[in-house]
């Protein structure tokens, strides 16, 4: 017997016509995932999980990372994330501390942010390496990326 | 961005930004040159003879772990002959210290070492969350802080160690010369940046890691993957050392060298003779043996308020001309232990006393 619900995702796509298909490689690429960890005491804000996989769009707005306007004010007061013309940048390491402050902190944003970027005491680390040698904020997140936020503030 | 190579052996993928040269440098290079720069900071500083015995203070925190594996590492690469001993104190925080004693522990089995705990409650009979219930969390800190002190030179007795290591680091000696600049401590700030501190016949501190940058420790933890515990103690941290840290951290972020810059200053500092004159002659303390720069120690002071239920009295002075005037300590009082020396330090004062 068969029933109709159980067409899989390449069914569906090889029923469409041909020229759709380059329309699902974009949105394949238009999302790229990232994991992000905590350390040194910074999991305490966030539900207390060090481990996270962190989905985010390949390519977002110029001003929401910018350090000048912090997005919840700038959105709310221009509307720019919504707004589809508005100019976009690959998205950074900037983008995602700001993300992860709006998505996945629980408590205390003063303590993992200040004045645009992570607090001074956090040491942030992409694929192993100092995020000082990487471009610190501009640098441009790659799908499968591993970022680590340490903070050096707790205990001795 | 291109991938860097390293600044030393121009071979592997630089993976650290050297706070203290700007230098870019890989993992094995980075291991190499902090674990060497500790033992230069410990050579020049002639730090030990062979054969001490010394005990590293671990609480399981990042500066502790860092410094039971460099000093694990270094005794045996350069075979300083040191016999070395984890000595840590439960200060009775639930929640807090019982975790990270955990870790201590494991330390004990990764690092092959012998570990010494000791707690407030055996020696004072009094827990911090005691203390804090009675105090209050406002001056709890100077209750575990003289407390501390104490029971890490009780605990270096009972091992027999003459010598006790604690992972004090840069940020945290800069962290200190900014605070006595601030309250004014002139007498502090010239002793707060030596990396020995010892009397004629008191137990041995230094500080192997006086040179070491927080970030760096932090990173060769992470690379080490070293087993530490990160939480904040649960009983509102030093308010004013916190403000002095953010500070700090503010500063280095905008230049890297102002750390070690900052403890240069406090080492150029040179302290007129007639404030050091000031400091008072060391003594022991007649209840418990303990050295002391009066007749009672402080921590005698403050377990007399804690046990007559005046917690205030060695907080400040005029709590302490109260309960002066309440009368003489009861003869019931609970004491410290009898403090002794250790053995070797036994000998070597009555030696020298008898020489000259």
């Amino acid at each position: 017997m068969l029933s109709p619900a159980t067409h899989t995702l390449a069914q569906i796509l090889d029923s469409r016509p041909s020229t759709i298909h380059p329309t699902s490689l974009d949105i394949v690429m238009s999302t790229i995932t990232v994991k992000v960890e905590f350390g040194g005491g910074l999991e305490l804000l966030f539900s207390n999980q060090r481990s996270h996989r962190v989905a985010l769009p390949a390519r977002v707005p110029v001003s929401y990372s910018n350090p000048f306007s912090p997005p919840s004010a700038a959105g709310a007061e221009q509307g720019i994330q919504n707004s589809e013309d508005a100019p976009k940048k690959p998205v950074d390491l900037s983008y995602l501390i700001f993300w992860l402050r709006d998505n996945l902190l629980k408590e205390r944003a003063e303590l993992f942010i200040e004045n645009g970027t992570v607090r001074p005491g956090i040491l942030v680390l992409v694929n192993d390496a100092d995020w000082e040698l990487e471009g610190e904020g501009e640098y441009q997140l790659k799908d499968g990326d591993e970022i680590v936020f340490i903070s050096t503030l707790h205990g001795g | 961005m291109p991938p860097r190579t390293c600044a030393l052996c121009n071979d592997a993928r630089a993976i650290l930004k050297r706070p203290k040269t700007g230098q870019q440098i890989c993992k094995e290079c980075f291991f190499y040159v902090f674990e060497t720069e500790v033992h230069n900071t410990i050579i020049e500083a002639r730090l030990f003879k062979r054969g001490d015995r010394v005990a590293i203070g671990a609480s399981g925190g990042k500066d502790s772990t860092v410094l039971a594996h460099v000093m694990k590492t270094l005794n045996e690469r350069y075979d300083y002959g040191l016999e070395l001993f984890l000595l840590s104190i439960d200060e009775g925080i639930t929640g807090y210290r019982d975790d990270s004693l955990e870790t201590v522990k494991r330390n004990q089995q990764q690092y092959d070492m012998p570990l010494k705990i000791l707690s407030y409650d055996e020696l004072y009979g009094w827990t911090m969350d005691a203390i804090v219930s009675q105090v209050g969390k406002k001056n709890n800190c100077t209750f575990c802080g003289v407390f501390r002190r104490q029971a890490l030179d009780r605990g270096a007795a009972i091992l027999n160690v003459d010598h006790i290591v604690t992972g004090h680091n840069a940020d945290d000696i800069a962290e200190t010369v900014l605070m006595n600049i601030m309250r004014g401590d002139i007498a502090r700030l010239g002793r707060c940046t030596s990396i020995c501190t010892q009397g004629e016949d008191t137990i041995k501190r230094s500080k192997p890691f006086k040179y070491a940058y927080e970030k760096e420790i932090v990173m060769y933890a992470y690379f080490k993957k070293l087993d530490y515990f990160s939480t904040e103690c649960i009983y509102s941290p030093d308010a004013y050392r916190g403000h002095a840290r953010a500070f700090l951290k503010d500063l280095e972020a905008a230049r890297p060298s102002a750390i070690i810059d900052i403890i240069h200053s406090g080492e150029a500092f040179e302290i007129k003779e007639d404030v050091k004159a000031t400091q008072k002659n060391q003594q022991t303390c007649k209840r418990c043996g303990y050295m002391s720069s009066n007749e009672l120690c402080k921590a005698c002071t403050l377990l007399e308020g804690l046990e007559r239920g005046m917690a205030h009295a060695a907080v400040t002075d005029r709590a302490r001309k109260k309960l002066d005037a309440e009368g003489p300590a009861p003869e019931n009082l609970r004491q410290i232990p009898l403090f002794r020396l250790p053995a070797s330090l036994q000998a070597h004062s009555n030696g020298e006393t008898g020489v000259r």
